[in-house]
């Protein structure tokens, strides 16, 4: 009898995990490819139409106005967030009691879901009764987020980067926090300037929760959904109608699954894609 | 187990079955002759087999994609080159 060097049970212990995200995501995913190549007439009847909404989708001026949307914001956003989250993790204190006041007051907005957070800038927003609408506009700059695409454009950037930089705050600090004093030492005995110990020390150190923090702020904002869709409803016009709030008017507002089904598989290709590059091109100097 | 819900269609059945079996592949491939440790490929990335398998199937949506943007259908020329690039990315990359 041979005796085996690994013992693969271990393995069996995945299997709840596995069954779990072959129902959450495989099967899901699986249907929406058998839809992004039919036409649907309700009541489960399908009939074959290959690739054309595909085709259809490629061609779109909707389509490609709502991912430029997409783009656009998901750009502006990480623009604000990771640095200004990296900033307030540099600027919090690192011993003492105000610690765990700045990490509560940091988690506040994590905490509120989606959709209240779209109700309260809704309504702190509206320009007649809302505090910062009525702010800003006794202040006399033309505000409305109701009416004017730049307006929106504003409140919607300014819920997110409310609603978000926490989270990039929070992974920024526990990456400081991970840094030894030795290192701090080092630095004042080399009497390297504040600057210097930024970026020589704490920058590359919290290079792996940064590359975190980006990918989630990417992928969540990519996908965002809920709180432009309370604050705004994709409006004025379409000017907030970003790539998901589309997808949902097209396969629920319209009921047209096939061609939902291709947008789906087209805008998760894009995600894929963007995550892997990112995460390739980070990773690629750590592997050697 | 009404599956009607699924919708499923031959093609798209066969394109799943492909995966599988492109994975099985990977599995008897590395038992048969193990090789799929990562190495330093044209680009400079670290890739196994199994990354490679996914930079084939990943670009090779995109190449499709592109065909049909730009010449429509048939889509054989997305698939001859997404073959060529599958090779070159398992050779190379």
């Amino acid at each position: 009898m041979t005796v085996k060097l690994t013992n693969q049970k271990a393995w069996f212990l995945v299997a709840p995990v596995v069954v779990l995200v072959a129902f959450n995501a495989v099967i899901p995913l699986m249907t929406v490819v058998n839809y992004s190549v039919q036409e649907s007439f309700g009541n489960n009847i399908f009939f074959w139409e290959g690739v054309k909404w595909f085709e259809e989708v490629l061609h779109s001026e909707r389509f490609a106005a709502s991912l430029m949307r997409q783009i656009f914001f998901t750009s502006v956003i990480l623009l604000i967030e990771i640095p200004f989250g990296v900033a307030i993790a540099l600027s919090m204190p690192r011993k003492g009691p105000w610690v765990s006041v700045c990490l509560v007051l940091m988690a506040l907005p994590l905490l509120i879901p989606w959709n209240v957070v779209g109700a309260m800038w809704n309504i702190f927003s509206l320009p007649d009764i809302g505090l910062l609408g009525k702010a800003l506009n006794s202040l006399g700059i033309g505000y409305d987020y109701t009416q004017e695409p730049i307006s929106a454009w504003f409140t919607v950037i300014l819920m997110d980067v409310w609603h978000w930089t926490s989270l990039v705050v929070l992974l920024a600090f526990a990456g400081l926090s991970s840094i030894p004093e030795a290192y701090y030492h080092a630095a004042k005995i080399d009497g390297a300037s504040p600057w210097a110990i930024v970026r020589y020390i704490e920058l590359p150190k919290m290079k792996r929760v940064l590359i975190i923090a980006f990918l989630l702020r990417f992928m969540d904002s990519f996908m965002i959904y809920t709180e432009p869709f309370v604050l705004t409803g994709g409006g004025p016009g379409n000017a907030t109608t970003f790539l998901s709030i589309d997808l949902v008017k097209v396969a629920l507002g319209q009921f047209d699954l096939g061609p939902a089904g291709a947008i789906s598989l087209i805008y998760f290709l894009i995600i894929l894609l963007t995550c892997w590059l990112f995460y390739t091109l980070t990773m690629k100097d750590e592997a050697q | 187990m009404d599956l009607s819900w699924m919708a499923w269609t031959w093609p798209t059945a066969g394109f799943f079955i492909f995966i599988l079996l492109a994975l099985m592949t990977m599995m008897v491939w590395e038992r048969l002759s193990p090789g799929g440790n990562p190495r330093n490929g044209i680009l400079g990335l670290n890739t196994t087999r199994g990354d490679r398998l996914f930079i084939t199937l990943l670009g090779s949506a995109f190449i499709h994609l592109a065909w049909l943007g730009i010449f429509s259908t048939p889509l054989w020329g997305g698939l001859a080159i997404s073959i060529l690039y599958g090779v070159a990315v398992f050779r190379w990359v």
